[in-house]
């Protein structure tokens, strides 16, 4: 006893404050959502809010268990955990059930659960726990492929479950990786790669070109003034222009030859020259890896928009870029989802006055387009105090890792920072239309029992981990 | 690992500015940019539902009884509304400033965001001017509904209206929502959902302007109506409209069943009323109106209305009375002014003083049939009355009295027929046959309806059994409902019939010189056969009853006629029914004189005098 009353006067209520004002800002604007005249009280189970209401207190039930677990319980079962949650990510392609073309919910009575959201958990405690091993270097080849291994299996049995925005996650633990000591290109290249999938869809190539020509101008202008050796890679410039040439002409894809010639060799001659002349430059290597490698997405991204994105995935692509009109599918919900928001105005048309998210037809009113109507009904200023709060969760989330003395809390607190940024990220740009329709809730908010509890876990247990700080050493 | 502590700031740096952008993006979307402001207001979201139109209904001869005419109702979304111009939206419509007001503010209560129906019923030619302007009133839209039609405007009875739904059956069935139409009487609303089809719902994109922009989501919500399925009545309209021309001035019912199939040719109450005036908008004039007429037009005397069998009921009796082998066809009884017992003397009429069955019949002698009655009552194998009684009440029953007859016509009463019980009750448990006798003669504890006299005719004329009497004979094309389809057989063998029905024939064509009760009846050319009634009526003059049936063999038309107030059987009743069996068989009517003779006849203040 003595203990779990400590572990109370330890928790960070900040924390605690954030995660209730959200989740409580969820529920009200699930019954706005799904709000009917004929169904008035918030409490009617038969309502969607009626049922959030009973995973809410289930979460707090939840959220107590688990400041009450010995803080050790985690890392010493974090390998075991992760086991059994990749064999229910199994079971569930083998025996779950399908809601709207994902075969991603386990069925028990009325109660439907949802592994993937639970395996992002687990997932999290594997990464901390391998990456808090005694003389792990992250950059070891070996060891970066043993993390890829961890992300990879619950990726696949995701994108086989048919549930790509949950797979996409797992991307989000290249920050992870960052602050743990993986080189920072990995940032520049991830941001790079979205930029160019992105451009080359909406740019005739050749301008794509010009684009990344330049902006490695700017890399190489950089590195020639702390490096040398320049000379070389004129050759390797001029080797790049013809195969560039050959591949144009074998594969005909009709560009004009001289100008894959001429583009690359005259914005970079005067670089070459400087370069040459103060003989400096010395990681050509890298710029040549840039260069093909950007030149690679160029022309792969017909291939992959094509052949590897299925329909809905193009479809939404093509909403977000507005190439296709499409009021039918996506492109519908986005624009209505926008129209919602924007008919918010400053202050909001006011609680259950929204008319945007007023019928039910779209699934995701409640869950994946929750943000539109607190757009709509609070208006900007509601849409600033979500944000607010959600960016303030994940600043307090930094500060909280970064005061860990143990790498394995450290590590799983930025997981829990990764994964909160990801779904923050992708949930509101989709819903303010500036990124792609990716189905994905936003913690707290979306309608849900299996991602409400999930990040409420997450949350407890950093909170618990916290609260252990002192304790818990490496 | 304290080497990589400085990336929390490009960490921490990327949240923020995740969140700057965001909001940035936000406070343009939300606050400078208004496209999407004008954007929300045109994009309104608007369900109507699309009605179908509902069935059709012919006659048996496959002449449109019942059809559709378009009218609209206009619909407002209260939420939509914005600033009108009230007087010239009330001056286009017809309707004052106060009732828009009230209207809309029901609306309002009703939801914000669902839409009402503020008025009912706008004929097309204020439509098409309504339409035109409809561009000024943001929130008010049209819906397109259609209302019933009769070319012949009769039969109100067997028709029945379409009314709003009322608030208890929105209550228990989704399928309806406040403002819809029902089938509320009559076939609308036993065939209800064979009419109405099944409504579609349309999810519509609105401008600003209160112009449809196109179907949302490319009509992926939307369902399409399904047109209501056509019904063939087995009505004979001219036969229906010739019953009702009959009735005019007079309250009772004519119903007539052609006996090979159960099918009503026609079921005439009257008063009645014109279907049209019950109608759209005419209804809420003239249903209060016809609710307090003290003649009930509302009221199906030929389904609800109970009387006593009268004399009709002899050959029931006298059937009893053959197939329990109480009697032969050649027992003579005699009769001198009527059958004499110490608890209830019933007197008869003059005649000659023996008779057999067919005389009997012929000349609708009482004392014959108490004669009959008290053999069956007292007869040997019987260990008490209650044994017999209850023996007696299966062969009444077999003929459709005293239960519902199950047919497709709403609120049809099951008439009255003793029981033991009740017998024990009043009597104190000690009565026997001459107790009852009045039964023999159907007075007394007993009353059927119209439509159980006329089905009961029917049994009498397929010697024997009946079809569930029914007004229509086909559901879009699947002919009528399989529990139509079946023969119900009454308790009386079929050979015994031969000998009443002689007793009806002779009633109708033995001549009045010979005592024939219904001469007045007889059809030149036709064997019509028939037995006259008269109900007691404590509160004034007696009803007059007749049945009968046409031809001798394969019979095409059984008939029953009850006309209130208006003495013997063989007064009113039967020139009526012989009417009807002569239009229905000849389509035309030779005998004018007797025809204008019924036609002019007001019996109405009859009744009246002596309540
Ligand atoms: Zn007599």
């Amino acid at each position: 006893m003595r203990r779990n009353s400590n572990i109370f006067a330890k928790i960070d209520w900040l924390v605690v404050l954030i995660y209730l004002l959200l989740v409580f800002a969820g529920w009200i604007n699930i019954y706005a959502a799904v709000y009917d005249d004929s169904h008035h009280s918030i409490f009617d189970v038969s309502q969607k809010y009626g049922k959030q209401m009973i995973w809410i207190i289930a979460a707090f039930v939840i959220g107590f268990v688990i400041l009450l677990i010995d803080y050790r319980f985690f890392s010493i079962t974090s390998v075991l955990i992760y086991a059994g949650m990749m064999l229910l990510l199994a079971a569930v392609l083998l025996f779950g059930k399908e809601v709207n073309g994902a075969r991603s919910w386990f069925e028990i009575g009325s109660i439907r659960l949802q592994p993937s959201e639970f395996a992002k958990l687990a997932t999290t405690l594997m990464v901390a726990r391998v990456l808090s091993k005694p003389n792990f270097i992250i950059h070891k080849f070996k060891n970066l492929i043993h993390l890829g291994i961890i992300l990879v299996i619950p990726m696949m049995l995701i994108l086989l479950q048919n549930d790509t925005g949950s797979a996409l996650v797992y991307s989000s633990f290249v920050l992870v990786f960052y602050r743990e000591g993986l080189t920072g290109w990995v940032l520049v290249i991830g941001v790079l790669t979205i930029a160019l999938f992105i451009a080359s869809l909406l740019f005739a190539p050749i301008y794509v070109i010009i684009f990344l020509v330049t902006s490695f101008l700017l890399v190489f202008i950089k590195m020639a003034f702390h490096k040398k050796k320049a000379i070389n890679y004129s050759i390797l410039i001029v080797l790049s222009a013809a195969i560039l040439v050959a591949v144009n002409h074998y594969l005909k894809l009709g560009y004009n030859s001289y100008l894959l010639i001429t583009i690359p060799v005259a914005l970079f001659t005067p670089f070459y020259l400087y370069a040459f002349l103060r003989k400096k430059v010395k990681a050509a290597l890298w710029i040549v890896l840039i260069f093909w490698g950007a030149v690679g997405v160029n022309y792969s991204v017909d291939y992959v928009f094509n052949e590897v994105l299925e329909q809905h995935h193009r479809k939404r692509i093509n909403d977000l870029l507005g190439i296709e009109s499409d009021l039918q599918g996506w492109g519908y919900n986005v624009n209505q989802s926008k129209i919602a928001i924007g008919s918010g105005g400053f202050a909001g048309k006011g609680f259950l006055k929204g008319t945007q998210t007023k019928f039910n037809f779209v699934p995701e009113q409640s869950t994946d387009f929750i943000f539109c109507t607190v757009g709509e009904e609070w208006g900007f200023l509601g849409s600033l105090f979500v944000i607010f709060l959600f960016v303030g969760l994940l600043i307090k989330i930094i500060q909280i890792a970064e005061r860990q003395r143990s790498t394995y809390a450290r590590v799983y607190a930025y997981g829990v920072f990764a994964i909160f940024l990801f779904h923050f990220t992708i949930n509101i740009g989709m819903t303010i239309g500036i990124l792609p329709v990716i189905g994905i809730p936003l913690p707290f908010f979306s309608y849900g029992g299996s991602s409400l509890w999930v990040f409420t876990i997450f949350i407890f247990i950093l909170l618990n981990m916290d609260a252990h700080r002192f304790e818990l050493i490496n | 690992m304290q080497k990589y502590s400085n990336r929390k700031f490009v960490i921490g740096a990327i949240a923020i500015i995740i969140g700057i952008v965001y909001l940035s993006r936000l406070f343009w979307v939300q606050v400078v940019d208004s496209t999407y402001k004008l954007n929300s207001e045109k994009n309104s979201i608007r369900r109507e539902e699309q009605f179908s139109a509902r069935g059709l209904v012919f006659d048996r001869n496959g002449e449109l009884i019942v059809h559709n005419m378009a009218v609209y109702d206009l619909m407002i979304v209260p939420r939509q509304v914005s600033q009108f111009d009230t007087v010239e939206l009330c001056q286009t419509i017809g309707i004052d400033i106060p009732f828009l007001r009230k209207q809309i503010s029901k609306a309002r209560r009703h939801s914000m965001f669902k839409s009402y129906k503020i008025v009912h019923q706008i004929p097309d030619t204020v439509y098409a001017v309504l339409q035109e302007k409809l561009y000024k009133y943001p929130g008010f839209f049209v819906q397109a509904r259609t209302l019933r039609k009769y070319p012949y405007n009769v039969a109100a009875n067997v028709l029945g209206y379409v009314s709003e739904v009322p608030d208890r059956i929105v209550k228990r069935d989704n399928y309806y929502k406040s403002g819809d139409y029902i089938g509320f009487s009559g076939i609308e609303r036993s065939y209800e959902e064979v009419l109405r089809g099944k409504k579609g719902v349309q999810f519509n994109l609105i401008d600003v302007h209160n112009r449809k922009k196109g179907s949302y989501a490319n009509g992926k919500y939307d369902t399409i109506p399904q047109i209501g399925g056509n019904l063939v009545s087995s009505i004979d309209i001219e036969l229906q409209q010739y019953g009702e021309l009959l009735l005019k001035d007079k309250i009772g019912s004519i119903v007539a069943i052609e006996p090979s199939s159960g099918e009503i040719l026609a079921l005439v109450t009257a008063p009645t009323y014109s279907p049209s005036d019950m109608v759209g908008r005419l209804r809420s004039e003239n249903y209060p109106i016809l609710i307090r007429d003290p003649l009930k037009p509302l009221f199906n005397r030929a389904t609800m209305a109970q009387y006593p069998p009268g004399s009709t009921f002899k050959m029931l009796t006298g059937l009893i009375g053959l197939q329990e082998k109480v009697l032969t066809p050649s027992q003579h009884y005699s009769c001198y002014g009527g059958y004499f017992s110490k608890a209830r003397p019933i007197a008869c009429h003059h005649h000659r003083p023996s008779l057999d069955l067919a005389e009997a019949l012929q000349m609708s002698c009482n004392a014959y049939f108490c004669h009959v009655f008290r053999n069956f009552m007292e007869k040997p194998g019987f260990a008490n009355p209650d044994s017999a009684l209850t023996r007696w009440l299966k062969h009444v029953h077999s003929f459709g009295f005293g239960t519902h007859l199950g047919t497709d016509l709403e609120s049809e009463l099951k008439g009255i027929l003793p029981s033991v019980e009740s017998y024990n009750r009043i009597y104190n448990g000690s009565w026997n046959a001459l107790t009852l006798l009045s039964l023999s003669i159907g007075q007394g504890e007993i009353a059927i309806t119209p439509l159980q006299l006329a089905n009961y005719t029917a049994a009498i004329a397929n010697r024997g059994f009946y079809y569930t009497p029914h007004i229509i004979k086909d559901i879009d094309g699947n002919g009528p409902i399989d529990r139509f389809k079946e023969r119900k057989y009454t308790t009386i063998d079929s050979a015994y019939f031969e000998d009443v029905i002689k007793g009806m024939y002779l009633a109708v064509n033995g001549g009045w010189g010979n005592g024939g009760t219904a001469s007045i009846a007889q059809i030149n050319g036709i064997d019509f056969n028939g037995k006259t009634g008269t109900a007691q009526n404590p509160h004034g003059e007696n009803h007059s009853i007749f049945v009968g049936f046409a031809p001798l063999t394969n019979p095409k038309i059984a008939i029953a006629v009850i006309v209130e107030n208006a003495g013997y059987g063989s007064t009113w009743a039967a020139p009526i029914a012989s009417l009807m069996a002569e239009k229905f068989l000849t389509d035309t009517v030779k005998r004018k004189s007797l025809e204008e003779r019924v036609v002019n006849k007001n019996l109405l203040d009859r009744g009246e005098k002596e309540q």
